[in-house]
């Protein structure tokens, strides 16, 4: 039964040979790289058709490209700072990014209502420090930042959206003791770690997220997650992969069996079981205990050490990559509602039932090595990423001919070889219920030397496929930076953000629009400055304080034109801001040194951005320059005098 | 000689004496309410290109106000913004003369049509015609010259200095990187339309005579 060193065996050879074979030919004619280059080819001046949201792994920004072109366009920061756009400097962002300066973030999900993406939200998770953030696609950019997450330790199977983005599900990569913070042995894994599957409402209106229930589970380690529609509305589906319990040399005692329990979560079931009071209540969470919830989760175990877990567009088929084992399992929903009712089990795991696994699959897809993601076009095809194997295969997916099911062989229909070892790939809308098809995007894992030599840190690559036809084509390729896990690709027509922050939306309480509400004011030793940016200047451009104060600048843009974005940077103070037309950011500054420090525009505005700057000039403390301007330290200036302070403008 | 002379006008006075027709006066009440149309629509339309702005800035005029393009207008705030590199004060709506005195001269043309269809009689028309000719052309001469001090009226401390201009009131021309394009609108093709109805008026009962 053990077939496991054959596997790796064929892995290590399968893995060379690629990388040696591959390195330097390329399989395309002459005639071919002109017809696919006008496919991907996207003329100055002319827009892309989809945008491609690729996670930005151990950056923890997301990366925005262009599809066909595959143009990096933008960078959105959610859990880095990134003093491009300043994010992570001003108040705002601080705030959400809290302790933490990374994250790593892998899965994003598009919201979506009826199945289908509605264009308002990104969500990502962080797989390092259990958070999940939501990127509003009005303005692309980070609006809530949720976590760490309690009783949970890397949120790796996240983040996925139900079909009406009621919930987010996230289940961990990682077992600990619960709850957070308390201390066991490793070695008394089996008994004291634990897991959790987390389910985190969404308000309908605003996009809120909120840790709304858990549901505490054994420590097998969870990898992917996909959720129900159609005839599977109401469900989720986890891939595990640490049935045995094994605590260390994971690598080997995570993998000793030949199949993983993977969770099937009723989650409607687990909303009402939490509105009928059945949880129990640890650190501030209502978390279920599954095994005195009947109803709410059930297991069926998948081989081996399974990857990926998608449901296809009808609802029906429900298909696992089988990382370990040279195919993916396909489950039929159908079956598994009727082994549940029949009470089909093969046994319990912690008093929670185990579906007999022959009751519940259609059928072992001999796709190849390494099978980890599935996609699909909503044709009847499914597209598998070979890690091993290094290619993409698609497959037709059931309903089956008998003839079919006798040789599973004959439901593959082609392969085409990625460069190299593809993790992720992702269709055009393939967790709808229709997926726009068309476009494939492998992200390979290495890059092997692909690209012009930049030396040891390699970028991660990234190959367009066109799977229009009935033969994939291998259409472009690019880099980036790392580490895309996972992609979302949406439709540029539907959606319409906004270019400048309209002044009326602007509720900044700080907020000023005109120079004569502009001006320092001072209260004990907090200097407060209420600034405008507009081309090319700043109103007021000299702040004084001493040192010692705190000096707090509100600073806003009052343009209202597209793309004239100011920066506001303080030279040796750590501060750079960024501000889009409309916005306004708030940042503080302890001062610590005495001096003149210049300020100015970092973002190029205008023929005279290089003109837009000022002085903050900090005096000794009790040593005012006698003709400081703003913020006469002495008297102290309540607010209610401060328009006296800007009295010299 | 004398006699001659008189003889010679009173074909005039005879002419300026005739009646208006039920035609003639239906034209005039058609270019009333032209008139009255026009304020809704634009007279004039200013449009600027440069590279930066391929799209294009567009300052639209009416009688009595001027309305940027864009979202909320943007368009004036940012030709305004614009402006102050080369050091031209700000087009301001109140500094407008014009627009307040615009409005009431087309009420007053309207009741002086009004007046024309009641009483009926060619001098009517051809006064009509004589001030709604001469307030139009005052007004393009009006708005002219407030172009040209907007283009000489420079403030020299501006950062950057260029030779006096007169802002282009009709057709197409360069301006540093700005290609200002400005042509009239529908509201002023409904005055011009206006005229005509005028003219109209008074050709369709060239001929008629007193019974």
């Amino acid at each position: 039964m053990k077939t496991r060193n054959i596997h790796l065996i064929a892995l290590g050879i399968v893995a060379t040979t690629s990388l040696i074979s591959c390195g330097k030919q390329s399989s395309t004619s002459t005639g071919d790289r002109t017809a696919n280059a006008l496919e991907s080819y996207v003329a100055p001046g002319e827009k892309d058709e989809y945008y491609l949201f690729y996670s930005g792994g151990h950056s923890g920004q997301v990366f925005v490209a262009g599809i066909p072109s595959m143009r990096h366009i933008t960078t959105i920061p959610v859990f880095s700072p990134y003093s491009g756009s300043g994010y992570g400097y001003d108040e705002e962002s601080k705030k959400m990014l809290g302790e933490f300066t990374w994250g790593d973030v892998h899965h994003p999900a598009l919201s979506q209502t009826d199945s289908m993406y509605d264009g308002r939200w990104l969500f990502v998770n962080d797989n390092s420090n259990n958070r999940i953030a939501r990127i509003d696609l009005r303005d692309f950019k980070t609006h809530q930042i949720l976590g760490p997450l309690p009783n949970s330790s890397g949120s790796h199977a996240s983040s996925f959206v139900t079909e009406n983005t009621e919930y987010l599900f996230v289940a961990t990569r990682f077992s600990i003791p619960f709850p957070k913070g308390r201390v066991a042995d490793p070695k008394d894994y089996e008994k004291e770690f634990n897991s959790a599957l987390s389910g985190i409402k969404v308000d309908p209106k605003t996009g809120e997220m909120n840790l709304a229930f858990q549901i505490a589970v054994p420590p097998i380690d969870f990898d992917l997650a996909s959720t129900g529609k159609g005839p599977s509305s109401g469900w989720l589906f986890f891939t595990s992969y640490n049935t045995e319990m094994g605590h260390d040399l994971f690598e080997v005692n995570s993998t000793q069996k030949d199949r993983d329990l993977c969770p099937i979560v009723n989650w409607k079931a687990a909303v009402h079981a939490v509105a009928d009071g059945k949880a129990t209540p640890m650190a501030g969470v209502p978390v279920l205990d599954p095994a005195k919830v009947p109803g709410v989760l059930y297991y069926v175990a998948i081989g081996k050490s399974p990857h990926g877990m998608d449901v296809d567009p009808s609802g029906q088929w429900i298909v696992a990559g089988g990382k370990l084992q040279p195919s993916t399992t396909v489950l039929n929903f159908e079956k598994i509602k009727a082994a549940i009712e029949k009470k089909d089990f093969d046994g319990d795991f912690r008093g929670v039932p185990i579906l007999k696994y022959e009751s519940v699959v259609e059928g072992e897809v001999p796709v190849g090595l390494g099978p980890l993601h599935t996609q699909y076009d909503g044709k009847g095809n499914a597209y598998t990423s070979m890690f091993i194997d290094s290619n993409i295969t698609k497959w037709k997916l059931p309903p089956w001919s008998d003839d079919e099911k006798k040789d599973l062989n004959k439901v593959v229909l082609d392969k085409v070889p990625c460069h190299f070892s593809t993790g992720h790939l992702v269709v055009a809308g393939s967790d709808t219920k229709k997926p726009y098809g068309k476009w494939l995007v492998a992200m390979n894992k290495l890059s092997a030397g692909r690209h012009i030599n930049v030396g040891p840190a390699q970028p991660e690559s990234s190959q367009l496929i066109d799977i229009s036809g009935e033969k994939m084509k291998m259409v472009a390729e690019a880099y980036t930076e790392p580490e895309p896990h996972f992609a979302q690709i949406l439709k540029v027509s539907e959606i319409q953000p906004v270019e400048v922050y309209p002044k009326e939306e602007n509720k900044d309480p700080n907020a000023v629009w005109d120079k004569k509400d502009t001006g320092v004011t001072r209260t004990g030793t907090d200097v407060t400055a209420k600034v405008i940016a507009i081309r090319s200047r700043f109103a007021p451009d000299r702040i004084d304080a001493q040192v010692g104060d705190t000096l707090t600048v509100h600073v806003t843009n009052i343009e209202q034109t597209r793309d004239m974005i100011h920066g506001f940077a303080v030279n040796e103070h750590n501060m750079n801001v960024v501000i889009d037309p409309g916005e306004t950011k708030t940042f503080k500054i302890k001062l610590t040194k005495s001096g003149v420090y210049p300020f100015y525009c970092t973002n190029f505005c205008s023929a005279l951005h290089q003109e837009m700057q000022g002085y903050l000039v900090v005096s000794n403390a009790g040593q005012p320059l006698p003709g400081a301007v703003y913020g006469n330290p002495a008297p102290a200036v309540t607010p209610a005098a401060a328009p006296a302070a800007t009295a010299g403008q | 000689m004398k006699k001659e002379l008189s003889s010679l006008l009173r074909r005039e006075f005879r002419f300026l004496a005739r009646p208006l027709n039920l035609w003639s006066r239906l034209l005039l009440l058609v270019a009333a309410a032209t008139i009255v149309t026009s304020l809704f629509y634009p007279l004039w339309k200013m449009h600027l290109v440069a590279p930066q702005y391929s799209d294009g800035l567009d300052l639209f005029i009416y009688s009595y106000k001027i309305v940027g393009g864009g979202l909320n207008g943007q368009h004036l705030v940012e030709i305004n913004n614009l402006n102050h590199y080369i050091g031209m004060a700000p087009i301001l709506q109140a500094d407008f003369l014009e627009m307040r005195w615009m409005p009431f001269m087309f009420g007053l043309i309207t009741l002086l049509i009004l007046r024309s269809v009641v009483f009926g009689q060619m001098g009517n028309v051809v006064d009509l015609f004589i001030i709604y000719c001469y307030f139009g052309l005052f007004s393009i001469g009006s708005f002219w010259y407030r172009l040209y001090q907007y283009g000489h009226n420079l403030d020299p401390r501006a950062p950057m200095h260029i030779k006096p201009f007169t802002p282009l009131l009709l057709g197409s021309k360069q301006i540093a990187n700005f290609r200002e394009s400005s042509y009239p609108e529908l509201g002023a093709y409904l005055l011009c339309f206006s005229v005509l109805l005028i003219v109209l008026a008074g050709w369709f009962s060239r001929k008629e005579t007193t019974r």
